[in-house]
């Protein structure tokens, strides 16, 4: 699973419907664990303060985007801050084997899990040998 | 008319030291613009956001991904302490499986001192969407006081 550059500006135009637009867009990549199970391959994502509504997730020419809008609340005045929540953002170019159209997604406080299960060609099988 | 606050003094002193001496391990500071830095230093998870909102103090803390049982508010004098345990990937993944690893996991404790004193029997807690969010009411001799002048 390699993954797609990651532009630090606006100003780098290779992604796919990444408009530009006059304000710099900040955004970072969010840490993510990919392992492969029996299944397929499983993506956790840590993406905090991100409601479900602003999550997008594609899979578009076997290119997984991962786009999210933490909602910040900001209790009033700072005093004391170690860290911005910005928009997330992350590519990965997925294999062929993946069944895109069984991908699957949950958010659950704050962390991303996807299945990309593989596709049925993909999967191990046991072969027989007959010995004679 | 710039006045002398210890406690200003005090934090930023604080900050300068923990500046200083975050370079050992050969990671640069996280700068603001990260969101989330996994295992960058023990000491500095989960990164904090402190707000003062009327009478109340508010701590942010970025902790997605923890098992909401485990986790843990604690105020005694003054110091707020958070701790609770991030849960990791399950255990039956073979190493070989993975291609990528970079969200960190585990227990973790954080203390942070407050810049108030703070009524420690109405603090309430409350995570979600992995942010949590402790609201600390100001002690009564920490609010603000008017005093009317009397013009003889």
């Amino acid at each position: 699973m390699a993954e797609r550059t990651v532009a630090t500006n606006g100003q780098n135009q290779s992604f796919p419907g990444r408009e530009v637009t006059r304000s710099q867009e900040r955004y970072v990549t969010p840490p993510v664990d990919i392992y492969e199970t029996s299944q397929g391959l499983v993506v956790k994502a840590d993406l905090p303060g991100v409601e479900k509504e602003n999550l997008d997730l594609q899979v578009e020419n076997n290119l997984l985007t991962i786009r999210a809008k933490p909602t910040e609340v900001t209790p009033g005045e700072p005093v004391y801050r170690e860290y911005e929540l910005v928009n997330f953002f992350r590519q990965f170019e997925l294999n062929e084997k993946v069944d895109q159209t069984k991908i699957s997604a949950e958010l659950k406080h704050g962390v991303l899990t996807l299945q990309l299960p593989k596709a049925e060609e993909a999967r191990p099988r046991k072969i027989e040998v007959r010995v004679e | 008319m710039a006045q002398w606050n210890p406690f200003e003094e005090m934090e930023s002193l604080r900050r300068e030291i923990d500046r200083a001496f975050e370079g050992f391990g050969g990671r640069a500071e996280p700068s603001r613009r990260v969101a989330f830095l996994p295992g960058s230093s023990p000491r500095r998870y989960p990164l904090v956001n402190i707000f003062e909102e009327g009478d109340k103090v508010n701590v942010q803390a970025l902790t997605p991904g923890l098992d909401p049982q485990s986790l843990n508010v604690d105020i005694m004098h003054n110091r707020l302490t958070l701790s609770g345990e991030k849960i990791g990937i399950p255990g039956d993944v073979r190493p070989e499986a993975f291609h990528r690893s970079e969200r960190a996991s585990g227990r973790f404790v954080r203390t942070v001192d407050l810049p108030v004193e703070v009524n420690e029997q109405e603090v309430q807690a409350e995570y979600k969407n992995g942010v949590l969010l402790v609201t600390l009411p100001k002690a009564e001799k920490a609010k603000p006081k008017q005093i009317s002048v009397k013009v003889a």
